[in-house]
């Protein structure tokens, strides 16, 4: 198999299994979840559910509690900088724009690439951050499984691999760009088994622990 | 009752597990933030108590019994299943090191609700043969007695006589059609009977009628505690059954946080439907009646004070302002923690560690977080509504040779009550 060929062939067929088991697995993940199902709540309501579970959808997402801010600042800060700067470098960057309204048919508009070339270096570093204090930190190297370093290889190198296509560093811009592909196909094939998958999760997450203290009536 | 065995603890577990438990699992990215939000990890800094830990051995089921890829991992021989012995040294992280104040699920970043998840694994727990000896005694003394403290009702009669004596007041047994029927915790009987007294002179005060039950008047619940549905729905079947039988509006659960989480929130649902009564903390009861003028007092204290919050009335039951109106009806010099309402610190005596004799040394360790927000603030006097966190504040602040008097806000209330001239009610 040569450049071209392989070029070909992650564009082609793999980019097709890739997308078909992201897909398929997100169903089946929210399937699995779903379908155990909760009981009827008996208990007379203090609040409104829905109120407090989509309030608590969005409002665990702004670091409320100024206390808890400090304590934990630096996982909230780096935190922050890799969700932010993951979100541009995905869905603002034209490259990736024009290969989404290839797929679904709209786009909408990008920033500068070089300006998402900024936030994809910040993105590493920050990734980068985060690996080394959870290496050192007690808890978080407690907590921490294989799985959770998987997923953090499987986020950091398509910014690495889609950084050195675009720098044309160490191989040839049409290999990284395919190396650059792949490794964004191993990511979506693992995101529906793995951590990864909070992306969607912690939505309903915060939905019912959101609902439960809405219902008793409690504002955080 | 069959032997309790590692097999019916992992059924118990596969039972309890239901959609948001299986979202909190998938959800969580080993952030670490929920230890720091514990005071059973700030004050002992072992990373083994960060509160999603406490769920490892569940978490271990639920991927191998609720996911396709658990499942796979399992028959590959990539997982092993949770052991008996697991969850005998897991049983330290679950009762001694967690007292439900639901603090890590107010921070999950992710929305976890930690603590919902500690009380079902409870139940796992209980099933296993994994339970403190000190919760199974409160447990069986509860469900045999009528009370985990053994307090029977000469007990509670003879306070009511010396309550009467004092007072010249009625304090009614088994009256029927009354608008109240109060509950108590055995801790008020036993160490605190000036809360029986200060509710009696504001009810009456008030113009309400109201009544004791002779047949329950233990509102704690130790199944709830333990974490086993089938002794916590034997013991709030008994209040709705003497709340029904006497015909009352509203049934006053006592200052104690678990009593008003296991009749409030969990007794509709153990006993499978809604009650005819409402269920109040006294603290709502009060503040409702200052709303509608029934609540009069005079005079201020002038020590400084503050509040320590309940978990299970203030985080976890939503009564968050109710204490603090009553608190500025006669405290002028009331300061707030830095930490306080729906974010305060736990006393770290609540859901049964207070009751568990192996978490006697890990309970004052816990105290110490409490003890920072004092020293902070250099108050007079600590008031609180809840006869547990009572009484491990007095236990800490003696320990820690921190002469301040631990106060209950009923009582301080009733310390002021101007006595009304009609009796009636509300106008």
């Amino acid at each position: 198999m040569n450049e071209v060929d392989f070029l070909l062939w992650v564009k082609g067929p793999a980019f097709t299994v890739a997308v078909v088991i992201f897909v398929a697995g997100l169903v089946l993940r929210l399937f699995e979840i779903l379908s155990l199902g909760r009981k009827h709540n008996f208990a007379v309501s203090k609040g409104d559910p829905m109120q407090g579970g989509l309030r608590e959808m969005w409002r665990r997402s702004i670091p409320a509690d100024k206390a808890t801010f400090e304590r934990s600042l630096f996982t909230i800060v780096a935190g922050y900088v890799f969700h932010i700067g993951l979100f541009v470098v995905i869905f603002l960057l034209a490259a990736h724009i024009a290969l989404i309204k290839s797929v679904i048919g709209f786009g909408w508009p990008n920033l500068p690439t070089p300006v998402v070339d900024a936030f994809a270096v910040v993105t590493m570093i920050a990734l980068i951050a985060v690996l080394v204090h959870r290496l050192r930190h007690p808890v978080k190297r407690f907590l921490s499984k294989p799985g959770d370093y998987v997923v953090w290889a499987v986020t950091f190198l398509p910014l690495l691999t889609g950084y050195m296509a675009y720098h044309h560093l160490l191989l040839s811009p049409q290999m990284m760009l395919g190396l650059h592909i792949l490794s964004v196909e191993l990511l979506l094939v693992l995101f529906p088994f793995t951590k990864l998958m909070h992306a969607f999760t912690l939505f309903l997450s915060r939905w019912y622990n959101g609902a439960t203290m809405g219902m008793r009536g409690v504002k955080s | 009752m069959s032997a309790l065995t590692l097999e019916r603890g992992i059924n118990a577990f596969k039972a309890q597990i239901d959609a948001p438990m299986a979202s909190f699992f998938s959800s969580c990215v080993s952030c670490g933030m929920c230890a720091e939000a514990c005071l059973f990890y700030t004050e002992n800094p072992d990373p083994k108590f960060t509160p999603i830990y406490k769920l490892e051995p569940m978490r271990r089921v639920w991927e191998q019994e609720y996911t396709l890829i658990g499942k796979l991992k399992a028959k590959l021989g990539l997982s092993k299943p949770v052991t008996d012995a697991e969850l005998a040294e897991w049983q330290e992280l679950v009762y001694n090191n967690c007292s439900l104040c639901g603090r890590c699920s107010a921070v999950c970043p992710v929305g976890n609700d930690i603590t919902y998840m500690i009380r079902k694994m409870r139940e796992g727990m209980v099933a296993s043969g994994h339970a403190p000896e000190g919760l199974i005694g409160a447990s069986t003394r509860a469900v045999q007695i009528g009370s985990p403290m053994g307090v029977k009702l000469p007990a509670l009669q003879a306070q009511v006589k010396h309550v009467e004596k004092h007072t010249g007041m009625e304090v009614p047994f088994d009256k029927e059609g009354a608008e109240y029927l109060l509950m108590l915790s055995s801790m008020e009987i036993m160490n605190y009977p000036e809360y029986l007294e200060a509710v009696a002179k504001i009810l009456t005060n008030a113009g309400k009628t109201w009544t004791l039950s002779s047949e329950c008047f233990e509102a704690t619940n130790s199944g709830i505690q333990i974490g086993s549905s089938d002794i916590a729905r034997e013991l709030v079947s008994r209040v709705v059954a003497a709340a029904e039988k006497l015909k009352v509006k509203t049934v006053i659960s006592p200052e104690c946080g678990h009593a008003y989480t296991a009749l409030r929130w969990e007794g509709p649902n153990l006993i499978g439907r809604p009650y005819t009564f409402a269920a109040k903390h006294i603290v709502e009861v009060l503040d409702e009646l200052r709303v509608a003028g029934l609540l009069e007092t005079e005079g201020f204290e002038d020590a400084k004070m503050t509040f320590h919050d309940p978990c299970q009335l203030v985080r976890r039951g939503g009564v968050v302002q109710q204490p603090r109106n009553l608190m500025n009806m006669v405290a002028k010099n009331f300061v707030e923690m830095a930490d306080h309402g729906t974010m305060n610190w736990c006393c770290g005596a609540g859901g049964g560690v207070s009751a568990n004799e192996d978490a006697e040394e890990v309970k004052m360790k816990a105290f110490q977080r409490k003890k920072k927000q004092l020293d902070e603030l250099k108050v007079d006097t600590l008031v609180t509504a809840c006869a547990n966190c009572r009484i491990q504040l007095e236990e800490g602040l003696e320990v820690n040779q921190m002469d301040m008097p631990v106060v209950g806000l009923t009582e301080m209330i009733a310390e002021h009550l101007v006595e009304r001239k009609d009796k009636g009610g509300a106008a």
